[in-house]
């Protein structure tokens, strides 16, 4: 048993019928790590979830939560982590003081003070029935219970999907707070790159079922670069350039995403008379697109060869 | 102490904290022995990651910026170091390349832009001087 990672997928695969919606992914979390889970939808983020949440069982490979089996010790593993989802299944008929009451009686660990707090910085009436809350206040009750029994780890599956800026920036402040206060571990899935820019230390991309990018996220932005490229030939010469990951624009002039050493692709470009006129940083949302769109093509040159 | 974010141009968050509070400490508007707000206030005001924040004072720390006293808190150094790392020469070239094409793009030569970096210069130090009241030329 390896306490220091929360939680540890090896070599998950699980297929729906035709489709592969996890192709051996491999993933850990260490203690106290906030880890940002970005990719399309359909890429696998919500299937990963729910074989941390032991709501699916791993057809191959292994999970591990706590150390333990989500599955079979389901009740252990739930009761130790804080779940937000995106359509939060919350029962519609009670009040949030009822909900909060029913929630107590479920977690061991609940903090009925804490919850209190977090239901008045909410500003949630204990009297309001779930199902004539706002959107917001629907996502806010649901962090409420994911937060009020202190969970070791929190996971959070697209938080913020269909809510207004305001309401976005409340449950972050109330994530950041929580980690602040205890170092909580935190799986945190959104496609609201800027959201995951900010709260995240490591950042795992997922295209197609498989995690094609793991790591610090300061270490991720470093290590990518964007270019732009005066180059005369084709497209293909160039994204077949060392760590070139993605080519936009054209005929003249390209806008390169390039991973790695710089030295080698200078080399090469150098070589074919191409010269770089502009260097910059590329953003998180620059290294999703280039990392998706360069697995599309491999896997399209997979299948041709 | 005001920090702007901006996660939309690919900058970590740890080097935006790092490269102003450098520019916070040399335009004067933090001073040497200045108390540095906690990691836990300033990760709840910027809305990120604790561990960033940790991540940005160590930096500062390992470069003499800042110092922190363990049980009181941490401050911007007496004296920050003025012996310019590699590193920091590196970076600060990238800058000058982006200062040179937006410098470009509006037609200034090099002769009216040095000039007005001597003007920003001279500006910098006089208000330095008046929140000090020291003169660290």
């Amino acid at each position: 048993m390896n306490m220091d990672r929360i939680i540890k997928l090896e070599q998950v695969s699980r297929r729906y019928g035709a489709k592969l919606a996890l192709d051996g992914v491999s993933l850990e979390i260490p203690s106290g790590v906030v880890l940002g889970l970005v990719g399309a939808n359909g890429a696998g983020k919500t299937t990963l979830i729910k074989h941390v949440l032991g709501l699916l069982r791993a057809q191959r490979g292994s999970v591990r939560v706590f150390g333990l089996d989500p599955v079979k010790q389901s009740v252990e593993v739930l009761s130790r982590l804080g779940y937000l989802s995106e359509d939060r299944d919350l029962p519609p008929w009670m009040s949030v003081g009822e909900l909060m009451r029913y929630s107590r009686a479920f977690y061991p660990r609940w903090d009925s003070a804490y919850a209190e707090r977090l239901r008045q910085q909410f500003q949630l009436s204990d009297s309001s029935r779930i199902r004539t809350l706002s959107k917001g206040e629907l996502a806010k009750a649901g962090l409420l219970v994911a937060l009020a029994h202190r969970p070791e780890l929190l996971v959070l599956d697209e938080p913020s999907s269909g809510l207004d800026p305001l309401v976005r920036r409340e449950l972050l402040e109330a994530v950041v707070r929580s980690v602040a206060e205890e170092g909580r571990t935190v799986l945190f899935s959104s496609h609201m790159l800027d959201e995951i820019g900010r709260v995240s230390d490591r950042i795992a991309m997922m295209v197609q079922g498989r995690v094609v990018l793991n790591g610090p996220l300061h270490e991720v932005l470093e290590s990518h670069r964007r270019l732009v490229v005066r180059f005369p030939q084709s497209k293909d010469r160039l994204l077949a350039m060392p760590g070139a990951l993605a080519i936009q624009g054209g005929p003249e002039e390209w806008t390169v995403i390039r991973n790695g050493g710089q030295e080698a692709f200078l080399n090469a470009l150098h070589e074919v008379r191409g010269e770089v006129v502009e260097e910059g940083q590329a953003t998180l949302e620059e290294i999703f697109h280039a990392r998706a769109s360069r697995h599309a093509v491999e896997t399209t040159e997979n299948h041709a060869g | 102490m005001e920090i702007r974010l901006s996660t939309s141009d690919g900058v970590p968050v740890y080097r935006q904290i790092v490269n102003q509070v450098k520019y916070l400490i040399a335009s004067g508007r933090l001073r040497a022995g200045q108390e540095m707000p906690t990691i836990r206030a300033l990760a709840e005001r910027l809305l990120i990651n604790p561990n960033t924040v940790v991540h940005a004072y160590a930096e500062l720390e390992k470069e003499g910026v800042i110092v922190c006293r363990h049980g009181s808190g941490t401050f911007v150094a007496e004296s920050v170091s003025r012996q310019p790392g590699r590193d920091g020469v590196q970076a600060l070239a990238a800058r000058v390349d982006s200062l040179l094409v937006d410098a470009a793009h509006l037609n200034l030569g090099l002769g009216p832009l040095l000039q007005l970096i001597a003007q920003r210069h001279r500006l910098l130090k006089k208000n330095q001087n008046t929140s000090n009241g020291i003169d660290h030329a």
